[in-house]
């Protein structure tokens, strides 16, 4: 109920929503859509990819996995910056919602993070002749997972739920500052000890249809993440305040979301 | 201890939390000679499990000695603030307000004292073992002197992350390991750029950075994650 008086008086409009009783109603309206639309374009992304794109005149038809790798390697990478973005918010605003986002984000993440490893790994075994290779965006990527397994690791082995929602948002943002780092030291590591035969970065121009089915795959990408966070940030709400988050927060706050619905009704 | 120690400047307060814990770890010798045992202990591991050939042995020493390094400090890492911690001494360091970030330096100071620093003197004879030439484990000395420091504040943050947690190590581990792979990187490149005859200063004008911004970044954070685990 404090939340909610809190949220009364602040003055921005998505402040509201930081009250987790509030924002449990909003997740649920807004996960079924995010997936149909994430569904559908990942079926567009996939046709386009599949079946319209050209064959790659290097690679073969093996390149077509970017589709799937391009998009996850994006996502892990945004993801770790947005639970560093939530830890920020959980340290200086101490908001119990944006813990749980960082909670319920991390999962998706790790998820993504292997998906990009390991169809990396199968681009890799047709088109550089092996599984795996030390190199700078490979290892970067695999040391992302590590990070991403210390926040869950560090949740799951504190028992103090307050404490483990802040010690995971300090070293979610210690590991942000720490990514740049570690790019960078493991590119000039991997400049040293062999040459850049093996560089992405000097891909072919892409094709216009290659370049839009990654783009949409992207979109869907994305749109499964948050979709996927809200879900389980839904089932912490649930876990953590089992009796408020199915009432009406309080028959005065009720009625003013009533009117809002009536309102966004018409 | 707090009402004298208002009085005090931070240079004081920061030689006597120095002194202080060096004096608690001299008590338990036992354990500053785990940490260097293990480390020799790992380092003598990989011509067992490798080939004792000389070129072979010389091509790795330096990264398996910063390997080694990186392993005993990790196990030197939970005793850092744990008994603090257990007796309430770190929440009254703490309640010290302005006197708090110099003894937290001070503890970090103490702590390389008794980790990085002899791990760092100790090198040249796994250095010797390993075939290096005179000129290489001059610049594995240096680089370790320059880089454990940094193992030690970054292993800090980690240390006091885990302090709530249930049990210890894996969890530290896993939260350690994967931020101190730039300082592994930087270090083990300084010997293999000598080797290969680039000069070993850029990796060490690295490893320099990453102290710097460790010292200013990391006791903040640690600091961070101690007010977590005592609130």
């Amino acid at each position: 109920m404090l939340e909610v008086a809190q949220s009364d008086q602040g003055g921005a409009w998505w402040s509201r929503f930081a009250a987790p009783a509030r924002f449990f109603p909003l997740a649920g309206r807004l996960i079924p859509p995010l997936f149909v639309l994430s569904a559908v374009l990942a079926a567009v992304g996939l046709y386009i990819g599949f079946m319209v794109a050209p064959t790659d005149w290097q690679q073969g038809e093996a390149y077509r996995i970017i589709y799937i790798h391009v998009p996850a390697a994006w996502m892990s990478m945004l993801i770790y910056l947005a639970m560093a973005f939530w830890g920020v918010l959980t340290l200086v605003l101490r908001t119990r919602l944006s813990a749980m986002m960082i909670h319920a984000l991390a999962p998706t993440g790790a998820w993504m993070t292997f998906l990009a490893l390991w169809t990396g790994a199968f681009w890799g075994r047709p088109t550089w002749g092996t599984y795996w290779v030390w190199d700078a965006r490979i290892t970067s990527e695999l040391i992302l997972l590590f990070l991403y397994f210390g926040v869950i690791g560090l949740r799951a082995s504190i028992d103090d739920e307050r404490k483990a929602d802040k010690a995971c948002a300090l070293m979610s943002i210690v590991g942000a500052v720490n990514i740049p780092i570690i790019y960078f030291s493991v590119k000039w590591w991997n400049t040293l000890h062999q040459g850049a035969s093996v560089s992405l970065t000097a891909a072919p121009k892409m094709a216009q249809t290659m370049l839009s089915a990654m783009l949409i795959m992207t979109l869907a990408a994305w749109l499964y993440s948050v979709a996927s966070s809200l879900v389980r940030v839904r089932s912490l709400i649930i876990e953590r305040e089992p009796f408020q988050a199915w009432e009406p927060p309080s028959v005065g706050a009720g009625l003013r979301i009533g009117a809002e619905h009536s309102r966004s009704g018409a | 201890m707090p009402a004298t120690v208002q009085g005090w400047h931070g240079a004081a307060v920061l030689i006597e939390a120095i002194r202080r814990d060096l004096r608690l770890l001299l008590r338990q010798r036992s354990e500053l000679w785990l940490v260097l045992l293990f480390f020799v202990l790992v380092a003598s591991l990989f011509p067992l499990a490798l080939q004792p050939e000389p070129r072979l042995l010389a091509a790795i020493g330096g990264g398996v000695c910063w390997v080694a390094a990186l392993l005993a400090v990790l196990l030197s890492m939970p005793r850092l603030f744990a008994s603090d911690a257990l007796d309430g001494t770190l929440e009254q360091m703490l309640l010290a307000r302005s006197a708090w970030m110099p003894m937290l330096y001070g503890k970090l100071i103490a702590h390389w004292l008794a980790s990085g620093l002899p791990l760092t003197l100790i090198a040249p004879l796994i250095g010797l073992q390993y075939n290096l030439d005179t000129e290489a484990i001059a610049i594995l000395v240096l680089a370790l002197l320059i880089g454990t420091p940094t193992l030690s504040l970054m292993g800090a943050i980690c240390a006091a992350l885990s302090l709530p947690a249930r049990g210890d190590g894996a969890l530290l581990a896993l939260l350690m390991l994967p931020l101190t792979i730039p300082v592994l990187v930087f270090g083990t490149g300084a010997v293999e750029a000598h080797a290969a005859g680039l000069g070993a200063q850029a990796h060490l004008s690295l490893l320099g950075a990453a102290l710097l911004l460790a010292l200013v970044l990391a006791p903040w954070a640690c600091s961070a994650a101690i007010r977590i685990a005592l609130e």
